[in-house]
Protein backbone atom coordinates (compact mmCIF):
# COMPACT_ATOMS: atom_id res chain seq x y z
CA UNK A 1 0.00 0.00 0.00
CA UNK A 2 2.82 2.32 0.93
CA UNK A 3 4.48 1.71 -2.43
CA UNK A 4 1.32 2.44 -4.35
CA UNK A 5 0.87 5.77 -2.58
CA UNK A 6 4.53 6.63 -3.15
CA UNK A 7 4.44 5.80 -6.87
CA UNK A 8 1.17 7.65 -7.34
CA UNK A 9 2.60 10.72 -5.64
CA UNK A 10 5.78 10.53 -7.71
CA UNK A 11 3.81 10.10 -10.91
CA UNK A 12 1.63 13.08 -10.02
CA UNK A 13 4.71 15.19 -9.31
CA UNK A 14 6.32 14.21 -12.61
CA UNK A 15 3.42 15.54 -14.61
CA UNK A 16 4.76 19.00 -13.86
CA UNK A 17 7.91 18.10 -15.74
CA UNK A 18 6.08 17.70 -19.02
CA UNK A 19 7.41 19.91 -21.78
CA UNK A 20 5.07 21.60 -24.17
CA UNK A 21 6.13 21.70 -27.81
CA UNK A 22 7.65 25.05 -28.75
CA UNK A 23 7.51 26.63 -32.16
CA UNK A 24 9.58 29.60 -33.17
CA UNK A 25 7.32 32.61 -33.39
CA UNK A 26 8.16 34.52 -36.52
CA UNK A 27 7.42 38.24 -36.73
CA UNK A 28 3.86 38.92 -37.63
CA UNK A 29 3.16 40.45 -40.97
CA UNK A 30 2.85 44.20 -41.00
CA UNK A 31 0.31 46.05 -43.10
CA UNK A 32 1.96 48.31 -45.68
CA UNK A 33 2.07 51.98 -44.75
CA UNK A 34 0.14 53.10 -47.83
CA UNK A 35 -2.95 51.30 -46.55
CA UNK A 36 -3.28 54.00 -43.91
CA UNK A 37 -4.24 53.72 -40.28
CA UNK A 38 -6.83 51.41 -38.79
CA UNK A 39 -8.19 53.77 -36.18
CA UNK A 40 -10.09 56.16 -38.40
CA UNK A 41 -12.58 55.57 -41.17
CA UNK A 42 -11.41 54.28 -44.56
CA UNK A 43 -7.77 54.23 -43.48
CA UNK A 44 -7.46 57.85 -42.49
CA UNK A 45 -7.75 59.66 -39.20
CA UNK A 46 -7.72 63.27 -38.09
CA UNK A 47 -3.93 63.16 -38.22
CA UNK A 48 -3.62 61.80 -41.75
CA UNK A 49 -1.90 64.21 -44.10
CA UNK A 50 -4.04 65.44 -46.98
CA UNK A 51 -3.11 64.83 -50.61
CA UNK A 52 -3.47 61.06 -50.88
CA UNK A 53 -6.01 58.32 -50.42
CA UNK A 54 -5.23 55.37 -48.14
CA UNK A 55 -4.78 52.26 -50.26
CA UNK A 56 -3.38 54.18 -53.23
CA UNK A 57 0.28 53.22 -53.24
CA UNK A 58 1.36 55.56 -56.02
CA UNK A 59 -0.50 58.46 -54.45
CA UNK A 60 1.14 57.78 -51.09
CA UNK A 61 4.60 57.69 -52.66
CA UNK A 62 4.02 60.90 -54.59
CA UNK A 63 2.66 62.62 -51.52
CA UNK A 64 5.71 61.62 -49.46
CA UNK A 65 8.09 62.78 -52.19
CA UNK A 66 6.29 66.11 -52.49
CA UNK A 67 6.33 66.51 -48.72
CA UNK A 68 10.05 65.73 -48.70
CA UNK A 69 10.78 68.32 -51.38
CA UNK A 70 8.64 70.97 -49.71
CA UNK A 71 9.91 70.45 -46.19
CA UNK A 72 13.55 69.46 -46.66
CA UNK A 73 14.79 70.94 -49.93
CA UNK A 74 15.24 74.61 -49.13
CA UNK A 75 16.95 75.27 -52.48
CA UNK A 76 13.75 74.46 -54.33
CA UNK A 77 11.81 76.73 -51.99
CA UNK A 78 14.19 79.69 -52.23
CA UNK A 79 14.93 79.66 -55.95
CA UNK B 1 9.56 53.73 -54.45
CA UNK B 2 13.20 53.66 -53.50
CA UNK B 3 14.26 52.72 -50.02
CA UNK B 4 13.72 54.99 -47.05
CA UNK B 5 16.99 56.45 -45.84
CA UNK B 6 18.43 58.87 -43.30
CA UNK B 7 21.27 61.30 -43.87
CA UNK B 8 22.67 63.92 -41.52
CA UNK B 9 24.39 66.89 -43.10
CA UNK B 10 27.28 67.66 -40.72
CA UNK B 11 27.76 71.09 -42.29
CA UNK B 12 24.31 72.10 -41.12
CA UNK B 13 23.79 70.30 -37.81
CA UNK B 14 24.02 72.81 -34.96
CA UNK B 15 23.63 70.27 -32.15
CA UNK B 16 20.32 71.75 -31.03
CA UNK B 17 18.92 68.30 -30.17
CA UNK B 18 15.59 69.24 -31.71
CA UNK B 19 15.48 65.84 -33.44
CA UNK B 20 16.07 64.05 -30.15
CA UNK B 21 13.29 66.01 -28.46
CA UNK B 22 10.90 65.55 -31.38
CA UNK B 23 11.46 61.80 -31.30
CA UNK B 24 11.02 61.46 -27.56
CA UNK B 25 7.88 63.57 -27.61
CA UNK B 26 6.30 61.96 -30.66
CA UNK B 27 6.72 58.42 -29.42
CA UNK B 28 6.63 59.08 -25.67
CA UNK B 29 9.94 57.28 -25.28
CA UNK B 30 10.72 56.58 -21.59
CA UNK B 31 13.63 57.96 -19.62
CA UNK B 32 16.90 56.24 -20.32
CA UNK B 33 15.96 55.31 -23.88
CA UNK B 34 17.19 57.53 -26.70
CA UNK B 35 16.19 56.37 -30.12
CA UNK B 36 18.08 59.31 -31.60
CA UNK B 37 21.16 61.10 -30.29
CA UNK B 38 23.36 63.95 -31.45
CA UNK B 39 27.05 63.11 -31.48
CA UNK B 40 29.71 65.82 -31.66
CA UNK B 41 33.15 65.04 -32.98
CA UNK B 42 36.09 67.10 -31.73
CA UNK B 43 33.84 68.85 -29.25
CA UNK B 44 35.16 72.26 -28.28
CA UNK B 45 37.78 72.31 -31.01
CA UNK B 46 37.36 74.79 -33.88
CA UNK B 47 35.75 72.97 -36.77
CA UNK B 48 33.82 70.52 -34.59
CA UNK B 49 31.12 68.55 -36.36
CA UNK B 50 27.83 67.24 -35.06
CA UNK B 51 25.68 64.50 -36.48
CA UNK B 52 22.35 63.11 -35.48
CA UNK B 53 22.47 59.33 -35.14
CA UNK B 54 19.76 56.70 -34.88
CA UNK B 55 18.94 53.43 -36.59
CA UNK B 56 19.89 53.91 -40.24
CA UNK B 57 17.68 51.05 -41.46
CA UNK B 58 20.65 49.42 -43.16
CA UNK B 59 20.39 47.64 -46.49
CA UNK B 60 22.11 44.60 -45.02
CA UNK B 61 21.25 45.09 -41.37
CA UNK B 62 23.68 43.37 -38.96
CA UNK B 63 21.04 43.34 -36.23
CA UNK B 64 18.83 41.15 -38.39
CA UNK B 65 21.72 38.81 -39.04
CA UNK B 66 22.60 38.22 -35.41
CA UNK B 67 19.15 38.12 -33.80
CA UNK B 68 18.74 34.60 -32.35
CA UNK B 69 14.94 34.76 -32.35
CA UNK B 70 14.52 36.44 -35.75
CA UNK B 71 12.45 39.30 -34.41
CA UNK B 72 13.44 41.75 -37.14
CA UNK B 73 11.73 42.27 -40.45
CA UNK B 74 12.03 44.74 -43.29
CA UNK B 75 9.10 46.56 -44.85
CA UNK B 76 8.63 47.11 -48.57
CA UNK B 77 10.10 50.59 -48.15
CA UNK B 78 13.27 49.20 -46.59
CA UNK B 79 12.48 50.18 -43.02
CA UNK B 80 13.97 47.74 -40.50
CA UNK B 81 11.45 47.01 -37.74
CA UNK B 82 11.19 44.46 -34.98
CA UNK B 83 8.55 42.56 -33.07
CA UNK B 84 8.74 43.19 -29.34
CA UNK B 85 6.60 40.14 -28.63
CA UNK B 86 9.37 38.00 -30.07
CA UNK B 87 12.41 39.92 -28.74
CA UNK B 88 14.04 38.31 -25.71
CA UNK B 89 16.25 41.29 -24.86
CA UNK B 90 19.51 39.39 -25.32
CA UNK B 91 21.34 42.47 -26.62
CA UNK B 92 23.14 40.82 -29.54
CA UNK B 93 21.77 43.47 -31.89
CA UNK B 94 23.30 46.13 -29.68
CA UNK B 95 26.76 44.63 -30.16
CA UNK B 96 26.25 44.19 -33.91
CA UNK B 97 24.89 47.63 -34.71
CA UNK B 98 27.56 50.08 -35.95
CA UNK B 99 25.39 53.04 -34.94
CA UNK B 100 24.49 52.07 -31.37
CA UNK B 101 20.81 52.17 -32.28
CA UNK B 102 19.30 49.39 -30.13
CA UNK B 103 18.24 50.68 -26.72
CA UNK B 104 17.20 48.69 -23.68
CA UNK B 105 14.94 50.02 -20.94
CA UNK B 106 16.38 49.19 -17.54
CA UNK B 107 13.52 50.00 -15.23
CA UNK B 108 12.92 46.41 -14.15
CA UNK B 109 13.98 44.87 -10.89
CA UNK B 110 17.77 44.81 -10.43
CA UNK B 111 18.09 46.80 -13.67
CA UNK B 112 17.05 43.80 -15.73
CA UNK B 113 17.28 44.47 -19.44
CA UNK B 114 13.92 44.78 -21.16
CA UNK B 115 12.94 44.33 -24.74
CA UNK B 116 14.90 46.22 -27.33
CA UNK B 117 13.66 49.60 -28.49
CA UNK B 118 14.91 51.53 -31.49
CA UNK B 119 14.01 54.06 -34.14
CA UNK B 120 11.15 52.81 -36.32
CA UNK B 121 11.45 55.49 -39.01
CA UNK B 122 8.10 56.51 -37.53
CA UNK B 123 6.60 53.35 -39.05
CA UNK B 124 5.40 51.64 -35.88
CA UNK B 125 5.52 47.86 -35.61
CA UNK B 126 3.62 44.72 -36.53
CA UNK B 127 0.46 45.76 -34.71
CA UNK B 128 -2.37 47.37 -36.66
CA UNK B 129 -1.25 50.70 -38.13
CA UNK B 130 -2.09 53.59 -35.86
CA UNK B 131 -3.59 51.42 -33.13
CA UNK B 132 -3.17 52.06 -29.42
CA UNK B 133 -1.30 48.75 -29.06
CA UNK B 134 1.18 49.85 -31.70
CA UNK B 135 1.65 53.25 -30.09
CA UNK B 136 2.34 51.80 -26.66
CA UNK B 137 5.03 49.48 -27.98
CA UNK B 138 6.58 51.38 -30.86
CA UNK B 139 5.22 54.91 -30.90
CA UNK B 140 3.39 56.81 -33.60
CA UNK B 141 3.05 55.47 -37.13
CA UNK B 142 3.59 58.62 -39.17
CA UNK B 143 4.31 56.85 -42.44
CA UNK B 144 0.79 55.40 -42.42
CA UNK B 145 -0.45 58.97 -41.97
CA UNK B 146 1.45 60.07 -45.06
CA UNK B 147 4.11 61.89 -43.06
CA UNK B 148 7.87 61.65 -42.77
CA UNK B 149 9.81 60.96 -39.54
CA UNK B 150 9.26 63.65 -36.91
CA UNK B 151 12.99 64.17 -36.32
CA UNK B 152 13.65 65.22 -39.91
CA UNK B 153 10.50 67.29 -40.20
CA UNK B 154 11.38 69.15 -36.99
CA UNK B 155 15.02 69.78 -37.91
CA UNK B 156 15.36 73.56 -37.94
CA UNK B 157 18.41 73.71 -40.22
CA UNK B 158 17.26 70.80 -42.39
CA UNK B 159 20.48 68.98 -41.54
CA UNK B 160 18.65 65.72 -41.03
CA UNK B 161 17.15 64.39 -44.23
CA UNK B 162 14.77 61.44 -44.23
CA UNK B 163 12.59 59.78 -46.80
CA UNK B 164 12.95 58.31 -50.26
CA UNK B 165 16.66 57.59 -50.79
CA UNK B 166 16.70 59.08 -54.29
CA UNK B 167 15.20 62.36 -53.14
CA UNK B 168 17.53 62.48 -50.13
CA UNK B 169 20.52 61.99 -52.41
CA UNK B 170 19.27 64.68 -54.81
CA UNK B 171 18.78 67.23 -52.05
CA UNK B 172 22.18 66.52 -50.54
CA UNK B 173 23.92 66.61 -53.92
CA UNK B 174 22.43 70.04 -54.67
CA UNK B 175 23.71 71.35 -51.35
CA UNK B 176 27.23 70.05 -51.88
CA UNK B 177 27.39 71.51 -55.38
CA UNK B 178 26.12 74.87 -54.16
CA UNK B 179 28.48 75.23 -51.23
CA UNK B 180 31.41 73.35 -52.76
CA UNK B 181 32.29 71.36 -49.66
CA UNK B 182 30.94 68.99 -47.04
CA UNK B 183 30.37 65.97 -49.25
CA UNK B 184 31.18 63.55 -46.43
CA UNK B 185 28.09 61.63 -45.45
CA UNK B 186 28.94 59.82 -42.26
CA UNK B 187 27.32 56.44 -42.00
CA UNK B 188 25.96 56.31 -45.55
CA UNK B 189 28.49 53.76 -46.79
CA UNK B 190 28.20 51.68 -43.64
CA UNK B 191 24.43 51.57 -43.77
CA UNK B 192 23.62 51.48 -47.46
CA UNK B 193 26.85 50.24 -49.05
CA UNK B 194 29.51 52.25 -50.78
CA UNK B 195 31.35 51.78 -54.05
CA UNK B 196 34.55 52.94 -52.38
CA UNK B 197 34.29 50.76 -49.30
CA UNK B 198 36.63 47.79 -49.31
CA UNK B 199 38.21 48.71 -52.64
CA UNK B 200 42.01 48.71 -52.98
CA UNK B 201 43.56 52.16 -53.40
CA UNK B 202 44.08 53.37 -56.94
CA UNK B 203 47.52 52.81 -58.47
CA UNK B 204 49.91 55.62 -57.72
CA UNK B 205 48.09 56.91 -54.68
CA UNK B 206 50.08 56.90 -51.46
CA UNK B 207 49.04 54.13 -49.12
Amino acid sequence: MKHIVLFTTLAACLTACGEKPQTMALPRSDAPSYTGVTTGSAGSSAFTAPGWKPGDKTGWEQQLKARQQNSQNDYSRMN
Amino acid sequence: MARMKFVCDAERCIECNGCVTACKNEHEVPWGVNRRRVVTLNDGVPGEKSISVACMHCSDAPCMAVCPVNCFYRTDEGVVLHDKDVCIGCGYCSYACPFGAPQFPSQGTFGVRGKMDKCTFCAGGPEANGSQAEFEKYGRNRLAEGKLPACAEMCSTKALLAGDGDVVADIFRTRVVQRGKGAEVWGWGTAYGSKQAGQPPKTGTPS
